[in-house]
């Protein structure tokens, strides 16, 4: 039951997002747990605020935030593949 | 499995493409077979069936269980036992995969068919191989798979791992232990950089007498100032590097006295841990995917081979431009290629991805580091978008490097649950 529920939400955030999101959203989820739900330290993503996600990202990218590895990654995505990235994961169900 | 002549083979090898590619145009059952069930085949098996319900997957997998190299060298420094990085497949087939263990033998790409060692053939539209690294054993005079057994690699996790924790914990207090380090490319680049923090964790609270010599083939390495300055603040006087252009590269072992020998100097161990020149896992060699380089060319958006069409190589086994040789690595990749199979699949194109890779490497409970990057593809490479700043900061404060610990632990658990939960 709970993988069937688990392909059903995977397949619902496929078809709600551009296909452009999923995509840069697989370099995200190694590290933050599959759809966004993480299992320990790193922070869950799935279902945050749009907006914060949006702000998180900018100030990470603008080295302005207390983070470590964020900080380096996020040099390389522009406005509109941070908004994409915070729409995608805002739109998934929380864990 | 009905026996033909050879005449009737080869008829039938003359038609095959043509009716593998009509079948996939007319049916969404397209069989696609992955071999290796490591970060990049698991990974891969997974993200095909979280996206498409109707693909048949087979995954090929040698052994029954997997155990990880990343966190390996924990187990050697006592952080943490081996069942930590132990996974079985049994989620993976619950997913609806079909788990085969079994070892490919051979690839004939015109019919598009796989043999296995036990003698079944699969039949393909996708072939995706990510088969890790094979040692070239004999790259350094002396050191074959007997030798492994007295000189342990431990660079495939398992009880290799385990044998060298025990030589570890049988040697005495003030002895030598050698890490030597073969040639660019090898699996995991700060891996054995690592792995001699680790060691010197265990001897400076146990055996704090002893000594710890990398033997390095390399003049560089990876996140070579971080690990130098954990050396030195964590492990004083401990810990020496000696680069190749030192006389750092093992030239010859001898097992029986575990001698290790450069050009110039040998070197009387406790503990011989020989790292072995790589290339790409036999599979991919004996198919003439690595055109005689030892690692496999591939488009770098697709990860299709450049040899050989509807073949995919990802992983340690593939060369995937400025990405290292890592578990993450292959974990990214198999998404950019499942996404490629399956867009092939239905007739989209897609944009070319953007990659990602994480190495986080542990110094000491609490004390972690990495190297964090995006790649695009520039001029038919996987490029880094950034040269600089990619690592920690030197001088990190104590609570960098403590969540930076923190988030290697969260990053493995999420991985492997991607892969085998």
């Amino acid at each position: 039951m709970a993988l069937i529920a688990m392909v059903c939400a995977g397949m619902a955030i496929a078809s709600a997002a551009s296909p452009d999101a999923a995509s840069l959203a697989d370099g995200c989820t190694s590290c933050h747990g599959l759809n966004g739900r993480s299992l320990g330290r790193i922070p869950s993503i799935a279902g945050a605020d749009k907006a914060r996600l949006v702000a998180q990202l900018k100030a990470f990218r603008a080295q302005a935030a207390d983070a470590t590895i964020m900080n380096r990654l996020a040099r390389s995505y522009n406005d509109a593949e941070i908004d994409a990235l915070a729409d995608y994961f805002s739109s998934v169900s929380k864990p | 499995m009905s026996r033909c002549t050879r005449r009737t083979f080869l008829a039938a090898a003359a038609v095959m493409p043509l009716a593998a590619a009509t079948s996939i145009a007319a049916s969404s059952a397209a069989r696609i077979v992955i071999v290796g069930g490591g970060f990049g085949g698991a990974s891969m098996a997974r993200y095909l069936r979280r996206h498409d319900s109707n693909v048949s997957i087979t995954l090929v997998e040698r052994e029954r269980l997997f155990v990880s190299c990343p966190f390996s060298n924990g187990v050697l420094g006592g952080l943490w036992p081996l069942s930590k990085l132990t996974f079985d497949y049994k989620k993976v087939a619950a997913a609806g995969i079909k788990v085969v263990h079994d070892s490919a033998t051979a690839i004939d790409p015109v019919t598009r068919r796989v043999t296995l060692a036990t003698g079944a053939k699969l039949d393909y539209d996708y072939l995706v191989l990510s088969p890790g690294v094979q040692f070239v054993w004999n790259g350094v005079q002396g050191y074959d798979q007997s030798a492994s057994q007295l000189m342990p690699h431990a660079w495939q996790a398992g009880p290799q791992t385990t044998l060298l924790r025990k030589q570890l914990e049988a040697m005495p207090d003030g002895g030598l232990v050698v890490i030597a380090v073969p040639p660019t490319p090898f699996r995991c680049p700060p891996g054995p950089y690592e792995r001699a923090c680790l060691i010197a964790y265990y001897l400076k609270h146990r055996k704090p007498r002893s000594k710890l010599l990398i033997l390095d083939s390399n003049d560089s390495f990876s996140k070579q100032k971080l690990f130098m300055e954990a050396w030195a603040r964590l492990y004083p006087g401990m810990v020496e590097w000696v680069p190749g252009s030192q006389s750092g590269k093992v030239m010859s072992v001898n097992p029986a006295t575990l001698t290790v020998s450069t050009g110039f100097d040998d070197h009387n161990a406790a503990v011989a841990n020989i790292i072995p020149p790589q290339r790409a896992g036999e599979i991919a060699i004996a198919a003439g995917l690595d055109q005689g380089h030892g690692f496999c060319a591939v488009d770098p958006a697709t990860f299709e081979s450049k040899v050989q069409k509807r073949i995919y190589v990802l992983g340690d086994a593939a060369i995937a431009g400025d990405m290292p040789k890592s578990g993450f690595a292959a974990n990214c990749q198999a998404k950019a290629c499942g996404a490629a199979i399956l867009a092939d699949i239905a007739g989209r194109t897609l944009a070319s991805p953007k990659l990602v890779n994480t190495c986080y490497s542990i110094a000491q409970p609490g004390y972690g580091f990495s190297i964090a990057d995006v790649f695009e593809i520039r001029n038919d490479a996987i490029s880094l978008t950034f040269q600089d700043d990619r690592t920690t900061r030197l001088k990190a404060p104590d609570d960098v490097l403590k969540r930076e610990a923190a988030y290697a632990e969260s990053w493995y658990e999420n991985i492997t649950a991607d892969m085998f939960a």
